[in-house]
């Protein structure tokens, strides 16, 4: 566990006055504040960083600790015990009994945000009375374009704790949604952090997709090309009729409205599908296809 | 009939030790809306997650002028997020196509 500088966190000398501490502070705080750099995990933990130095610094008596010790801090809490003992049994020249005790578990006060540096120094979140919102916690999902083509629920461990989430339909890669008061538990019963969800979306169809329309090729032979007709197509649901007019030339795109993706978070509403003919040209003739196909061509 | 959570304006202000003149001048702004029932200002429950973040700002020495401008940019970088998304998924798509 490594000795963290505070002053060196809020750009400040271990001479600032607490008027300094609080304008740097305010300073850093305005540029790293999480609702000012959104999605920005860096400026995250900055922020934390920064938390705990100003819980340390704006608090004469953390203040004095910290000074005191300094890059010693590990073995404060024994020169202190040792000093009381001392004090209190004047005549006891003894040994060290108490080095090494008196650290608090930092987890029972729940300080969960702070370094393990401040917690050992001084035990979790802090004697003072400053409420701090809980550290948002970030989580990935995995799943297929087929998952996201209904509304469902899933649970998720975050933390240790079950969560049943809604996952709209329609949901893109990428996309993050924010699940409040998920994340971590606040300090001094200030709010609890949010939870981040990203999604990663996994394309397990032969759809290609662009927003909530789904793009695809499909297969044509000539004669149906040629004379029209009628075809199956997939959707990524089902299946479906699709008519053909007669000359349709290879590349020829056509729209399936409302075959695509539902759009998220519009209930009912969904992209369109988008076809591309891709004529297939006959092969192995027969003698008698290969004479029908040279009269075509005189003809 | 429709019910709706509402939370007092002054329950909002002693909870997050905020003067109860910001919220009007953030009201003034249009960045929250209130409800004023028998002369009593409440902020409806879809409302406060916004009003939090925008007293955030304010215990941060941000003015509500400061606040209504930086409101505005924190649109436009989730549309720029947003749009700069989509892009990437569009570009996997051509990405794919050369592979």
């Amino acid at each position: 566990m490594a000795f963290i500088d505070y002053y060196k966190t809020l750009s400040l000398t271990k001479t600032a006055s607490d008027k300094d501490i609080k304008n740097a502070y305010r300073k850093l705080a305005r540029k790293y504040h999480p609702d000012l750099n959104p999605d920005n995990a860096e400026a995250n933990k900055r922020f934390q960083e920064l938390n705990e130095a100003n819980e340390v610094l704006s608090d004469p008596e953390k203040r004095k600790k910290y000074d005191k010790y300094g890059e010693n801090w590990q073995h404060g809490e024994a020169y202190e015990q040792q000093a009381r003992q001392q004090q209190n049994r004047p005549g006891n020249y003894g040994g060290n009994g108490g080095f090494g005790g008196g650290f608090t578990d930092a987890e029972s006060f729940g300080g969960g945000d702070f370094s393990d540096f401040f917690k050992s120094m001084f035990g979790g979140g802090g004697s003072r009375q400053t409420k701090y919102r809980g550290q948002d916690y970030n989580a990935e999902l995995h799943l297929t374009l087929l998952d996201t083509a209904e509304t469902h629920k899933r649970t998720l461990t975050v933390g240790g704790k079950n969560i049943r989430i809604n996952i709209p339909a329609g949901i893109e890669n990428g996309q993050t949604i924010k699940i409040s008061g998920h994340g971590g538990a606040g300090v001094n019963n200030g709010p609890a952090g949010d939870l981040y969800i990203k999604f990663f979306i996994a394309n397990d169809t032969r759809f290609k997709r662009d927003g909530s329309n789904l793009y695809t090729n499909l297969k044509l032979d000539l004669y149906t090309a040629v004379l029209g007709g009628e075809i199956t197509a997939e959707t990524l649901t089902g299946k479906v009729k699709v008519k053909i007019k007669p000359e349709t030339q290879n590349g020829t795109k056509v729209k399936l409205k409302g075959k695509g993706m539902p759009v998220y978070k519009k209930e009912n509403e969904f992209g369109d599908l988008y076809l591309t003919y891709d004529v297939q040209v006959p092969v192995n003739l027969t003698e008698k296809q290969k004479q029908l196909f040279e009269e075509l061509s005189k003809s | 009939m429709k019910t709706a959570n509402l939370i007092t304006a002054s329950d909002f202000c002693l909870y997050h030790n905020v003067e109860h003149n910001f919220i009007n001048l953030l009201q003034e702004a249009g960045l929250v809306e209130v409800s004023i029932i028998n002369q009593t200002i409440f902020i409806p429950e879809k409302e406060l997650q916004k009003l939090e973040k925008l007293t955030n700002l304010h215990q941060l020495d941000i003015n509500v002028a400061g606040i209504e401008a930086i409101t505005h940019l924190l649109n436009q970088v989730e549309k720029i997020q947003e749009d700069m998304r989509s892009l990437r998924n569009r570009l996997r798509l051509y990405e794919n196509e050369t592979e």
